[in-house]
């Protein structure tokens, strides 16, 4: 009490230190550490240890075995290795540990010694082998870097999602490099490597020879070199005991050090406490420890935020402590307990003793509907152990029916993800799963599918209709949908066809298919279609002009104004032209051509089907008062007034309307009396209304 | 205005926010590509553009020329191409095309998509079958919501109606629910939901799952609109088929409105050129335009209606009525004359066709009398070749009236079209018979015969034969049997006076109250489709009637009569004004939400197959 400072050492002019046990280790170790790939996970995190029998004597008749302790020593796993020899271990930012192989593999395991996958560094490392190895950091997740024995690198930024980059040989290296580091600078990894005097830094595309500034003269080889967390700070240990403390971009030193010490340090590494303005590198020989620092400046270190820490209690599988933390820390569900619970189901699911039925049970039991809970995600999860109908089951806890089908086209029940996408109502979800069947399934499986989902049926022949229209037939065929086999053909007649020929065949065609869908309506139509186009053709071929693709009533038109009457009769008897129609037909071409004397001579020919109003009609709308007089007599009684009226004649109009008694008449006339010599229709109207009243 | 709202009608709440969401967004999208660039449009994409950022706008982000998306390749030197398009497998290719045009030049630049309201994953592909997905950036303009007017409210997706009532297509469905998403995220929940039809279900499902998903953004909110209801097309097509007679209608069916706005040709402007109106003219003269307009519109169609009854049709005594109600509006002369110009123009093309006997034919499908003579009005039709889209028309509407045609008249009067108007209709009527829309009634079959097999082949899952989502064979409209139900043809005694409506059947003359707008009253009095059994059972739809009601005790009485009818497939003008006509009696005021705005014309194009 009386003094705080008793413990305290100095530490060159201004800085002080002390030494004392934070805690003792739990582990009951029975090799000695310096026999050991030794890996401590950043944070606090899990160590990893694994005796190095391959480095020592070559033929090794026991196992080893690699070990894994917490921070605190506390045993978690501890496993047989029964792989290849290892070069070097690390823990990835997920506190997955990468073990590295000499051959280039790199097995990846759980905090727990479960295995978790494990991939290659690539052929070129496999054919060197592997001389060293580093496992690092950077803002996209845990790398790897590989020096082989052809004294060339390779090195995977990100081992979530590995992409190998052979970097580029260093010229005139005939022997390992003295010492090597990776760095990270804006957002891509680089390789830093001493050889003898000189400073290489490798990056994707070349070599490039790198002088610190400020470094002493003398150097003839740098024995160690150490990058800081943030891979802002660069040290190095020269073969003249002198350490260079600088910027990790080589633009800046931070201070020097000569120690005098000659021997290679066995360990070099940058410490800091968090927020502490003081930046030091500590230098480890066998049986000294060295402090280097320099000048303050500020670093701000990023803490571990509460997320991470949840991951990391997660991960010991301390669930009930993190659900506890949440609630005491107030976090939303989503982000908290949902969130630990959805990790607790993922870690259930590989419990394999325990049936798939009680599992789901289990874990909707105690989930339920939580908010932000997967089920997706955790049947993912059950499906990576290999467990299936597990799978399923819990699928069917997911609410969200398009969160299901990605999973079940992965596990290859594309049917069942075909109704779940259409449960789900987004078009395009079903539109992916139906590609997906397509490419799995045989043709014949693949329509029989559609077949019974009409939905994706439609969907699907949407999208042929432009893309595949031989596809589009070929459903049709299948389903012997002849009907619409018929339309198929008849648009194929319109859009693929120029020559006649080859459209009246493929009308054929489509007439067959009526047939056999057993409209015989569609069947004869097409079929006269067929022989008014060869008619067309000829048409044009004898007369000349464009008959091709007219309408039936317009080819009689179109040879009526020719003055082909002859013609025109013949083809309205071929083709059973009503009379109605013929009559409208001759009546418009011939008003149309003012050829009013054939009209005459047409409205004579017989008693006209369709009364002769049209007649007046049509001379009115040609303008010809007089031609429209002529037929005013002819007119029927019930349209007679019409008739009149139309041609102007009121005063006879009039007469006709007292005649017939009708009042409708009476008023039309009536309404009609606006010019000045009207006024003693009108009267004649009125009285005869007055009169008609009195009876 | 000429009928003015209830004092105690709600307000409506302000929808020119989507507007200005969807411009900020398309801002957003057009700077993330910097620098000059040229625009490529879909051409149906322009009008609905131009309402929500002119020229100017494009232009101050560095749009340098704009193009026209369409069959010949446009020539353009810019280094950056941007497209705006519906997602459309035939605009992928024209986009392919273009690419590898470059590509074989040797030329490199700069492409991005985007596709509005969303991007389909099956243009997608393409791209990527045409080897250009690499080359070209995606991106969604979900822009889907339009306002028209105050209380309208366009998807301007017209081939909503084709894709789904005709091809079984359901893509749309997710653009309406995202639509409806949106709305309540900006006017929060509804507490009311009812609809009919197996689109208004699905639709209304997946929107429902959208909020459940995104939970907690509309909870606690203030529902501003108390009710919605969904409506499928095809629950009433007869509306839809009908001539119109309201203003809007007659000017939507003789000059076409163009999201909201038409174009006056000559024959109206009495110049030598085209002019563009804004129907409801909100932008720049606001409020003043807006009331001269609706003046206009309510005295015009008074004027039209009444013209339309008393045959006589005088257009120097409606010239004087016109200029006379709106002397006090002198500023607005211009608009004014050229909606006399439209009126007038209108009067002369009705008159022309013998407008009245159509009507005349009209009410009588709809009243059930005279079919024979109505028949042969139609054959007329088709012999005179009057219009291929209207004898179509009335082919229609006589079917759904009279719930399929007779074998004889269905033969007949398809080989008197086929002759009149070319033989590539035959593809018409195939569709038209898979859309329910012109059938052959089942001979010697009794009516609840022919139901209880229909209603066995629908439930049926087995009888795999039902290869197509939608069987005509399930469409009976049993339309005589639901009119005599619900009284959609009012008894009138004496002259049904236009000037005074008395119901919703003064947007026919008095002849006919729309049935869509007549369901939607019925439901919201009831506020279910309780004792609407046998309407629903008529209907086809047992199964995908529903009504949905939470416990909202926010929700204040005046928005409990602000109501947002959705029609799936599109609403005419003339369903519009019936139900503003029922708001303002009732003291409700109607939001409509609509795929687009359609007229039976527009139904039967989306009908019909032209040669490619």
């Amino acid at each position: 009490m009386d003094c705080y400072t008793a413990n305290w050492n100095p530490l060159g002019d201004s800085a002080f230190y002390r030494k004392y046990e934070l805690y003792s280790m739990d582990w009951d170790l029975k090799e000695e550490l310096r026999d050991c790939l030794v890996a401590a996970a950043p944070y606090g995190g899990p160590i990893a240890l694994l005796r190095n029998p391959w480095r020592k004597e070559k033929a090794a008749s026991v196992r080893p075995v690699l070990e894994i302790y917490s921070a605190s020593g506390m045993p978690l796993a501890s496993l047989l290795w029964k792989s290849g020899p290892v070069v070097s271990l690390g823990w990835s930012a997920e506190e997955e540990l990468l073990c590295v192989q000499e051959d280039g593999v790199v097995l990846v395991y759980g905090l727990h010694g479960d295995f978790r996958r494990h991939f290659s560094m690539g052929n070129e490392v496999l054919q060197n082998r592997v001389l060293d190895a580093r496992i690092f950091h950077t803002e996209f997740g845990s790398g790897v870097a590989i020096l082989t024995g052809a004294h060339r690198f390779t090195l995977s930024a990100n081992v979530g999602d590995l992409k190998l980059r052979r970097m580029p040989e260093v010229p005139g290296l005939q022997s390992a490099p003295s010492c090597w580091t990776t760095l990270c600078q804006d957002r891509v990894a680089h390789i830093l490597l001493a050889v003898g005097p000189d400073l290489y830094l490798l990056d994707h595309a070349a070599c490039s020879s790198v002088t610190p500034p400020g470094l002493a003269p003398g150097v003839s080889s740098f024995l160690q070199m150490a990058v800081s967390f943030t891979y802002r700070h660069l040290a190095l240990f020269t073969d003249t005991g002198y350490i260079w403390m600088g910027t990790t971009s080589l633009k800046e030193k931070l201070c020097e050090f000569n120690c005098n010490i000659r021997a290679p340090p066995k360990q070099m590494v940058w410490c800091s406490r968090p927020r502490s303005k003081e930046r030091a590198v500590v230098v480890a020989w066998e049986r000294r420890l060295m402090v280097v620092g320099d000048a303050p400046e500020s670093i701000q270190y990023k803490q571990l935020t509460i997320q991470v820490l949840l991951d990391r209690l997660v991960l010991r599988r301390l669930y009930p402590l993190a659900i506890q933390i949440c609630e005491y820390l107030r976090l939303p569900e989503v982000q908290g307990v949902s969130r630990i619970l959805a990790h607790w189901a993922c870690y259930k699911v590989q419990q394999k003793d325990v049936s798939d039925e009680d599992v789901a049970r289990a874990i909707n039991q105690k989930l339920g509907d939580t908010p932000g809970v997967s089920y997706s995600d955790i049947a993912a999860r059950a499906y990576g152990c290999g467990r299936t109908e597990l799978a399923i089951k819990l699928l069917e806890y997911e609410p969200r029916s398009g969160e299901q089908v990605p999973l079940l086209l992965k596990m290859k029940r594309s049917k069942l993800a075909l109704s779940k996408a259409i449960e789900s109502g987004d078009t395009d979800l079903v539109f992916t799963v139906l590609l997906h069947l397509k490419n799995e399934l045989n043709r014949g499986d693949f329509f029989m599918t559609l077949r019974n989902q009409p939905m994706a049926l439609s969907l699907y022949r949407q999208f042929c209709k432009y893309q595949e229209l031989e596809t589009l037939k070929d459903l049709y065929n299948q389903d012997d949908n002849h009907q619409e086999l018929g339309s198929f053909h008849i648009r194929a007649s319109y859009a693929a066809e120029e020559r006649i020929e080859g459209r009246v065949a493929a009308l054929q065609t489509a007439a067959d298919a009526f047939y056999k869908a057993k409209n015989e309506f569609a069947a004869k139509a097409t079929e006269d279609q067929m022989r008014l186009l060869r008619l067309q053709r000829r048409l044009e071929d004898e007369l000349g002009g464009r008959f091709l693709d007219l309408s039936l009533h317009d080819t009689v038109t179109t040879l009526i104004l020719g003055g082909h009457n002859k013609r025109a009769e013949q083809l309205a008897r071929d083709f059973r032209i009503p009379d109605k129609r013929l009559w409208w037909l001759k009546l418009t071409a011939l008003a149309d051509l003012e050829d009013w004397e054939e009209l005459e001579k047409f409205s004579k020919s017989k008693k006209s089907p369709i009364g002769y109003l049209p007649f007046v009609e049509i001379c009115m709308k040609q303008h010809n008062k007089y031609e429209a007089k002529k037929y005013t007599s002819r007119v029927g009684p019930e349209q007679k007034v019409k008739a009149l009226l139309l041609v102007g004649d009121v005063a006879q109009a009039a007469d006709v309307a007292i005649e017939h008694r009708n009042e409708a008449e009476l008023s039309l006339v009536l309404s009609h009396c606006t010019g000045a010599t009207d006024g003693a229709t009108a009267d004649k109207i009125q009285r005869a209304r007055a009169q008609a009243q009195k009876k | 205005m000429a009928f003015p709202h209830r004092p105690d009608a709600p307000e409506l709440p302000d929808f020119s926010m989507l507007k200005r969401l969807a411009r900020d967004q398309l801002i957003y999208l057009l700077e993330q590509l910097p620098g000059k660039k040229d625009l490529f449009i879909e051409a149906d994409l322009m009008s609905p553009l131009d309402r929500i950022a002119n020229v100017s706008i494009l232009k101050q982000h560095e749009v340098d020329k704009l193009y026209k998306v369409e069959s010949k390749p446009a020539v353009s030197s810019s280094e950056q191409l941007c497209f705006l398009v519906r997602p459309r497998i035939k605009n992928m290719r024209y986009i392919a095309n273009l690419v590898n045009a470059d590509k074989l030049a040797g030329r490199t630049r700069k492409y991005k998509v985007i596709f509005s309201p969303q991007k389909f994953y099956a243009c997608e592909m393409v791209l990527e079958e045409e080897g250009i997905y690499g080359d070209v950036s995606c991106d969604e303009w979900a822009f889907s919501l339009l306002p028209l007017d105050v209380d309208l409210l366009s998807m301007e997706l017209p081939e909503f109606f084709r894709d789904y009532f005709l091809e079984g297509d359901q893509r749309w469905i997710n653009t309406v629910a995202q639509a409806l998403h949106l709305l309540s995220t900006l006017y929060g929940p509804f507490p009311n939901c009812y609809g009919i039809g197996r689109c208004a279900k699905m639709s209304y499902e997946l929107w429902r799952k959208l909020e459940d998903e995104e939970d907690g953004e509309t909870k606690g909110r203030r529902p501003e609109i108390g009710h919605i209801f969904l409506l499928d097309r095809d629950m009433d097509f007869v509306t839809a088929l009908c001539s119109q007679v309201v203003y809007e209608g007659l000017v939507d069916d003789t000059f076409r409105i163009k999201c909201g706005s038409v174009d006056f040709g000559p024959e109206v402007t009495s110049s030598d050129k085209s002019l563009k109106v804004l129907l409801n003219a909100e932008d720049k003269n606001g409020r003043a335009l807006l009331l001269c307009c609706r003046y206009t519109g309510e005295a015009g169609r008074r004027k039209l209606q009444f013209c339309v009854r008393r045959r006589g049709m005088d257009i120097k005594q409606m010239k004087n009525f016109v200029s006379q109600e709106l002397k006090g509006l002198k500023q607005e002369h211009r608009l004014l004359s050229l909606h006399i110009g439209a009126c007038e123009s209108i009067m002369k093309k009705k008159t022309k066709q013998d407008f009245q006997e159509l009507i005349k034919t009209e009410h009588a499908l709809l009243e059930g009398f005279n079919i024979r003579e109505s028949t042969s009005y139609i054959e007329e039709h088709i012999d005179r070749q009057v219009s291929p889209i209207e004898s179509l028309r009335l082919m229609c509407l006589l079917s759904i009236t009279e719930n399929g045609l007779i074998p004889k008249d269905y033969r007949s009067l398809k080989t008197q079209y086929l002759q009149s108007y070319g033989p590539e209709h035959l593809l018409t009527f195939s569709n038209l018979r898979r859309a329910g829309l012109l059938t052959e009634q089942a001979p010697g079959d009794t009516l609840t015969a022919v139901e209880s097999k229909v209603s066995k082949l629908v439930t049926d899952k087995a009888a795999g034969k039902i290869t197509d989502a939608f069987s005509s064979l399930a469409k009976r409209s049993n339309f005589r049997a639901i009119s005599k139900k619900l009284n959609l043809i009012p008894r009138v005694d004496g002259e049904y006076d236009l000037k005074v409506p008395r119901d919703m059947a003064y947007v026919f003359s008095g002849a006919y109250v729309p049935l869509s707008c007549r369901i939607i009253e019925q439901v919201l009095e009831r506020r279910s489709w309780q004792g609407l059994d046998e309407v629903v059972r008529l209907l086809n739809c047992s199964e995908l009637a529903f009504t949905d009601m939470t416990r909202e005790d926010k929700a204040s009485s005046e928005s409990l009569r602000l109501i947002l009818v959705v029609f799936l497939g599109g609403c005419t003008f003339s369903e519009i004004s019936a139900l503003r006509f029922l708001g303002r009696e009732k003291g409700y005021r109607f939001i409509f939400l609509t795929t687009a705005v359609t007229n039976s014309a527009r139904l039967m194009e989306a009908m019909s197959e032209v040669k490619a």
